[in-house]
Protein backbone atom coordinates (compact mmCIF):
# COMPACT_ATOMS: atom_id res chain seq x y z
CA UNK A 1 0.00 0.00 0.00
CA UNK A 2 1.39 3.84 -0.51
CA UNK A 3 3.02 4.88 2.25
CA UNK A 4 0.58 8.54 1.91
CA UNK A 5 -2.86 7.46 4.45
CA UNK A 6 -0.36 5.62 6.80
CA UNK A 7 1.35 9.11 6.96
CA UNK A 8 -1.48 11.22 7.23
CA UNK A 9 -3.44 9.19 9.52
CA UNK A 10 -0.56 8.88 12.09
CA UNK A 11 0.26 12.84 11.65
CA UNK A 12 -3.63 14.03 12.16
CA UNK A 13 -3.56 11.43 15.53
CA UNK A 14 0.08 12.53 16.74
CA UNK A 15 -1.14 16.40 16.29
CA UNK A 16 -4.23 16.09 18.65
CA UNK A 17 -2.18 13.95 21.52
CA UNK A 18 0.71 16.79 20.36
CA UNK A 19 -1.76 19.69 20.94
CA UNK A 20 -2.82 18.08 24.34
CA UNK A 21 0.82 17.99 25.55
CA UNK A 22 1.37 21.47 24.78
CA UNK A 23 -1.14 22.78 26.76
CA UNK A 24 -0.03 21.22 29.46
CA UNK A 25 3.50 22.07 28.86
CA UNK A 26 2.19 26.04 28.71
CA UNK A 27 0.48 26.11 31.40
CA UNK A 28 2.96 24.88 33.64
CA UNK A 29 5.76 26.65 31.97
CA UNK A 30 4.18 29.93 32.39
CA UNK A 31 2.85 29.26 35.66
CA UNK A 32 5.52 27.82 37.33
CA UNK A 33 8.89 27.81 35.87
CA UNK A 34 10.02 27.14 32.53
CA UNK A 35 13.79 25.15 33.70
CA UNK A 36 10.92 22.34 35.94
CA UNK A 37 8.88 22.32 33.18
CA UNK A 38 11.60 21.57 30.94
CA UNK A 39 13.14 18.96 32.91
CA UNK A 40 9.72 17.27 33.70
CA UNK A 41 9.38 17.35 29.65
CA UNK A 42 13.12 15.67 28.94
CA UNK A 43 12.35 12.83 31.48
CA UNK A 44 9.19 12.56 30.04
CA UNK A 45 10.78 11.99 26.70
CA UNK A 46 13.53 9.65 27.51
CA UNK A 47 11.05 7.50 29.47
CA UNK A 48 8.93 7.49 26.07
CA UNK A 49 12.40 6.34 24.21
CA UNK A 50 12.69 3.81 26.46
CA UNK A 51 9.56 2.20 26.14
CA UNK A 52 9.92 2.46 22.54
CA UNK A 53 13.10 1.13 22.22
CA UNK A 54 12.07 -1.75 24.49
CA UNK A 55 8.37 -2.51 22.58
CA UNK A 56 9.38 -1.64 19.10
CA UNK A 57 11.81 -4.65 18.60
CA UNK A 58 9.82 -6.95 20.57
CA UNK A 59 6.36 -6.42 18.42
CA UNK A 60 7.96 -7.04 15.07
CA UNK A 61 9.10 -10.53 16.31
CA UNK A 62 5.27 -11.61 16.82
CA UNK A 63 3.44 -13.01 14.47
CA UNK A 64 1.73 -11.19 12.08
CA UNK A 65 -1.78 -12.80 11.99
CA UNK A 66 -1.69 -12.70 16.07
CA UNK A 67 -0.48 -9.19 15.85
CA UNK A 68 -3.31 -7.66 13.64
CA UNK A 69 -6.12 -9.77 15.68
CA UNK A 70 -5.09 -8.13 18.85
CA UNK A 71 -3.76 -4.63 17.71
CA UNK A 72 -7.23 -4.31 15.26
CA UNK A 73 -9.55 -4.57 18.30
CA UNK A 74 -7.69 -2.09 20.27
CA UNK A 75 -7.61 0.13 17.30
CA UNK A 76 -11.12 -0.58 16.41
CA UNK A 77 -12.36 0.04 20.31
CA UNK A 78 -9.67 3.44 20.46
CA UNK A 79 -11.30 4.12 17.08
CA UNK A 80 -15.31 3.81 18.33
CA UNK A 81 -14.40 5.66 21.82
CA UNK A 82 -13.28 8.69 19.66
CA UNK A 83 -15.91 8.45 17.58
CA UNK A 84 -18.41 8.57 19.78
CA UNK A 85 -16.77 11.46 21.75
CA UNK A 86 -16.79 13.60 18.57
CA UNK A 87 -20.50 12.69 17.80
CA UNK A 88 -21.26 13.60 21.57
CA UNK A 89 -19.54 16.72 20.92
CA UNK A 90 -20.82 17.76 17.56
CA UNK A 91 -24.11 17.08 18.75
CA UNK A 92 -24.29 19.17 22.19
CA UNK A 93 -25.11 16.35 24.21
CA UNK A 94 -21.69 16.59 25.03
CA UNK A 95 -19.27 20.03 26.17
CA UNK A 96 -16.65 20.34 23.52
CA UNK A 97 -12.92 19.78 24.26
CA UNK A 98 -11.83 23.06 24.57
CA UNK A 99 -7.93 24.10 24.66
CA UNK A 100 -8.38 27.47 26.39
CA UNK A 101 -10.50 26.29 28.86
CA UNK A 102 -8.75 22.86 29.79
CA UNK A 103 -5.83 25.59 29.43
CA UNK A 104 -7.39 28.28 32.71
CA UNK A 105 -7.76 25.19 34.47
CA UNK A 106 -4.24 23.96 34.42
CA UNK A 107 -3.28 27.43 34.73
CA UNK A 108 -5.46 27.81 37.93
CA UNK A 109 -4.56 24.59 39.55
CA UNK A 110 -0.76 25.28 38.98
CA UNK A 111 -0.85 28.61 40.35
CA UNK A 112 -2.77 27.46 43.88
CA UNK A 113 -0.21 24.63 44.28
CA UNK A 114 3.13 25.76 46.96
CA UNK A 115 6.29 25.06 45.60
CA UNK A 116 8.72 22.61 46.49
CA UNK A 117 12.09 21.89 45.81
CA UNK A 118 12.92 17.91 45.56
CA UNK A 119 15.75 15.47 43.58
CA UNK A 120 17.06 18.52 42.40
CA UNK A 121 14.07 19.91 40.81
CA UNK A 122 13.21 23.39 41.76
CA UNK A 123 9.68 23.08 41.35
CA UNK A 124 8.64 19.63 41.41
CA UNK A 125 4.82 20.41 40.54
CA UNK A 126 5.74 22.19 37.39
CA UNK A 127 8.29 18.91 36.78
CA UNK A 128 5.23 16.23 37.30
CA UNK A 129 2.85 18.53 35.55
CA UNK A 130 4.87 18.37 32.34
CA UNK A 131 6.26 14.98 32.97
CA UNK A 132 2.52 13.38 33.41
CA UNK A 133 1.10 15.32 30.71
CA UNK A 134 3.65 14.41 28.15
CA UNK A 135 4.12 10.84 29.12
CA UNK A 136 0.71 9.67 29.02
CA UNK A 137 0.07 11.62 25.40
CA UNK A 138 3.44 10.05 23.99
CA UNK A 139 2.42 6.95 25.25
CA UNK A 140 -0.55 7.13 22.83
CA UNK A 141 1.48 8.40 19.84
CA UNK A 142 3.81 4.99 21.19
CA UNK A 143 0.91 3.01 20.60
CA UNK A 144 -0.22 4.44 17.13
CA UNK A 145 3.10 4.59 15.89
CA UNK A 146 4.35 0.95 16.64
CA UNK A 147 0.57 -0.61 16.00
CA UNK A 148 0.16 1.07 12.83
CA UNK A 149 4.21 0.87 11.34
CA UNK A 150 4.37 -2.74 12.54
CA UNK A 151 1.21 -3.53 10.46
CA UNK A 152 1.85 -1.97 7.74
CA UNK A 153 5.51 -3.43 8.01
CA UNK A 154 6.76 0.47 7.46
CA UNK A 155 7.76 1.89 10.70
CA UNK A 156 9.57 4.44 8.81
CA UNK A 157 6.52 6.20 7.30
CA UNK A 158 4.99 6.19 10.59
CA UNK A 159 7.36 7.20 13.00
CA UNK A 160 7.78 10.41 9.83
CA UNK A 161 3.72 10.81 10.23
CA UNK A 162 4.45 11.34 14.02
CA UNK A 163 7.64 13.58 13.87
CA UNK A 164 6.21 15.90 11.57
CA UNK A 165 2.76 16.42 13.78
CA UNK A 166 5.37 16.91 16.72
CA UNK A 167 7.64 19.05 14.75
CA UNK A 168 4.45 21.18 13.63
CA UNK A 169 2.82 21.59 16.64
CA UNK A 170 5.78 22.50 18.52
CA UNK A 171 6.78 25.41 16.22
CA UNK A 172 3.22 26.42 15.93
CA UNK A 173 2.88 26.86 19.91
CA UNK A 174 6.62 28.56 19.63
CA UNK A 175 5.47 31.05 17.30
CA UNK A 176 1.92 32.14 19.25
CA UNK A 177 3.58 31.41 22.62
CA UNK A 178 -0.05 30.19 23.83
CA UNK A 179 -2.93 26.97 23.80
CA UNK A 180 -3.76 25.85 20.27
CA UNK A 181 -7.26 27.30 20.53
CA UNK A 182 -7.96 27.66 16.40
CA UNK A 183 -6.91 24.04 15.97
CA UNK A 184 -10.78 22.31 15.04
CA UNK A 185 -9.64 19.70 17.48
CA UNK A 186 -13.14 17.85 17.43
CA UNK A 187 -13.05 17.26 13.54
CA UNK A 188 -9.67 16.30 13.97
CA UNK A 189 -10.37 13.48 16.30
CA UNK A 190 -13.72 12.57 14.62
CA UNK A 191 -11.17 12.41 11.37
CA UNK A 192 -8.93 10.08 13.53
CA UNK A 193 -11.25 8.15 15.41
CA UNK A 194 -12.79 7.37 11.81
CA UNK A 195 -9.02 6.33 10.40
CA UNK A 196 -8.59 3.94 13.70
CA UNK A 197 -12.03 2.55 13.35
CA UNK A 198 -11.55 1.35 9.50
CA UNK A 199 -7.51 0.03 10.06
CA UNK A 200 -8.70 -1.55 13.25
CA UNK A 201 -11.82 -3.35 11.71
CA UNK A 202 -9.33 -4.13 8.78
CA UNK A 203 -6.67 -5.47 10.44
CA UNK A 204 -8.96 -7.17 13.19
CA UNK A 205 -10.97 -9.07 11.07
CA UNK A 206 -7.56 -9.94 8.60
CA UNK A 207 -6.22 -11.33 12.25
CA UNK A 208 -9.52 -13.53 12.82
CA UNK A 209 -9.02 -15.27 9.10
CA UNK A 210 -10.61 -12.67 6.70
CA UNK A 211 -10.01 -12.63 3.31
CA UNK A 212 -10.84 -8.71 2.26
CA UNK A 213 -12.55 -8.56 -1.69
CA UNK A 214 -9.73 -6.27 -3.09
CA UNK A 215 -7.24 -6.88 -0.42
CA UNK A 216 -5.73 -3.40 0.99
CA UNK A 217 -7.94 -1.42 -1.59
CA UNK A 218 -10.66 -2.50 0.89
CA UNK A 219 -9.09 0.03 3.71
CA UNK A 220 -9.29 2.45 1.30
CA UNK A 221 -13.06 1.83 1.05
CA UNK A 222 -14.01 1.52 4.21
CA UNK A 223 -12.65 4.94 5.23
CA UNK A 224 -15.62 6.89 3.50
CA UNK A 225 -18.40 4.15 4.77
CA UNK A 226 -17.61 4.77 8.41
CA UNK A 227 -16.95 8.82 8.06
CA UNK A 228 -20.35 8.55 6.24
CA UNK A 229 -21.93 5.92 8.54
CA UNK A 230 -20.39 8.06 11.59
CA UNK A 231 -21.89 12.05 9.48
CA UNK A 232 -25.46 9.75 10.09
CA UNK A 233 -25.13 9.08 13.43
CA UNK A 234 -24.70 12.95 14.24
CA UNK A 235 -27.91 13.54 12.24
CA UNK A 236 -30.09 11.20 13.97
CA UNK A 237 -28.65 12.48 17.30
CA UNK A 238 -29.70 15.71 16.23
CA UNK A 239 -33.32 15.22 14.77
CA UNK A 240 -33.38 13.20 18.25
CA UNK A 241 -32.42 16.48 20.33
CA UNK A 242 -34.63 18.76 17.91
CA UNK A 243 -37.86 16.47 18.38
CA UNK A 244 -36.98 16.43 21.94
CA UNK A 245 -36.67 20.25 22.35
CA UNK A 246 -39.86 20.92 20.33
CA UNK A 247 -43.10 21.42 22.41
CA UNK A 248 -45.70 18.61 22.62
CA UNK A 249 -48.58 19.38 19.91
CA UNK A 250 -51.48 20.54 21.41
CA UNK A 251 -55.05 18.28 21.32
CA UNK A 252 -57.38 20.18 18.97
CA UNK A 253 -59.94 21.07 20.90
CA UNK A 254 -63.56 21.61 19.06
CA UNK A 255 -66.10 24.11 20.11
CA UNK B 1 0.01 5.90 48.89
CA UNK B 2 0.46 1.95 49.21
CA UNK B 3 1.12 -0.22 47.02
CA UNK B 4 -3.02 -1.70 46.86
CA UNK B 5 -3.75 2.00 45.68
CA UNK B 6 -0.53 2.20 43.40
CA UNK B 7 -1.65 -1.25 41.47
CA UNK B 8 -5.58 0.28 42.14
CA UNK B 9 -4.11 3.82 39.83
CA UNK B 10 -2.18 1.72 37.67
CA UNK B 11 -5.14 -0.95 36.58
CA UNK B 12 -7.29 1.87 36.58
CA UNK B 13 -5.04 3.96 33.93
CA UNK B 14 -4.91 0.92 31.75
CA UNK B 15 -9.15 0.34 31.98
CA UNK B 16 -9.62 4.04 30.95
CA UNK B 17 -6.51 3.96 28.19
CA UNK B 18 -8.33 0.45 26.89
CA UNK B 19 -12.07 0.22 27.62
CA UNK B 20 -12.73 4.08 27.40
CA UNK B 21 -16.05 5.31 28.71
CA UNK B 22 -18.21 2.68 27.48
CA UNK B 23 -17.35 -0.81 28.10
CA UNK B 24 -19.92 -2.24 26.11
CA UNK B 25 -18.22 -1.05 22.93
CA UNK B 26 -14.93 -3.23 23.84
CA UNK B 27 -17.34 -5.85 25.01
CA UNK B 28 -18.95 -6.01 21.22
CA UNK B 29 -15.31 -5.46 19.07
CA UNK B 30 -14.51 -8.91 20.80
CA UNK B 31 -17.29 -10.57 20.52
CA UNK B 32 -17.81 -9.56 17.00
CA UNK B 33 -14.13 -10.62 16.20
CA UNK B 34 -14.49 -14.21 18.15
CA UNK B 35 -17.66 -14.70 15.97
CA UNK B 36 -15.59 -13.60 12.38
CA UNK B 37 -12.95 -16.04 13.39
CA UNK B 38 -15.68 -18.93 14.40
CA UNK B 39 -17.25 -18.14 10.88
CA UNK B 40 -14.01 -18.06 8.83
CA UNK B 41 -12.37 -21.31 10.81
CA UNK B 42 -15.17 -23.34 11.59
CA UNK B 43 -17.82 -22.60 8.90
CA UNK B 44 -15.61 -21.84 6.36
CA UNK B 45 -17.59 -19.01 5.72
CA UNK B 46 -15.51 -15.46 4.62
CA UNK B 47 -17.04 -13.57 6.68
CA UNK B 48 -15.21 -9.82 6.02
CA UNK B 49 -19.03 -7.64 6.40
CA UNK B 50 -19.64 -9.35 10.04
CA UNK B 51 -16.77 -7.23 11.95
CA UNK B 52 -17.88 -3.77 10.63
CA UNK B 53 -21.60 -4.29 11.16
CA UNK B 54 -20.77 -5.39 14.69
CA UNK B 55 -18.66 -2.09 14.97
CA UNK B 56 -21.42 0.15 13.40
CA UNK B 57 -24.07 -1.77 15.46
CA UNK B 58 -21.97 -0.98 19.01
CA UNK B 59 -21.09 2.98 17.82
CA UNK B 60 -24.98 3.06 17.66
CA UNK B 61 -26.42 1.38 20.25
CA UNK B 62 -23.71 3.22 22.57
CA UNK B 63 -24.41 6.68 21.18
CA UNK B 64 -28.20 5.80 22.12
CA UNK B 65 -27.27 4.71 25.43
CA UNK B 66 -25.79 8.16 26.35
CA UNK B 67 -28.16 10.13 24.81
CA UNK B 68 -31.49 8.58 25.81
CA UNK B 69 -31.45 9.72 29.04
CA UNK B 70 -30.94 13.33 28.34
Amino acid sequence: MNALPLILTVFVACAVEAVEALTIILAAGITREWRSTFQGTVVALVALAVITAAIGPAISYLPLTGLRLVVGALLAIFGLQWLRKAVLRATGYKSLHDEASAYLREVAAAESATKESRRGVNDWYAFTLAFKGVLLEGLEVVFIVITFGANQKNVGAAVIGAAAAIVVVTITGIAVKAPLTKVPENWMKFAVGVMLTSFGTFWGAEGAGVKWPGNDGALLAGVPVVAAFAALCILWLRSRKTAAAAPAKQPEVVA
Amino acid sequence: MNVTQRLKAFGAFWYDFIVGDDWHVAALIVIGLALTAAATHVAKVNSWWLLPIVAFAALAWSLHRATSSK
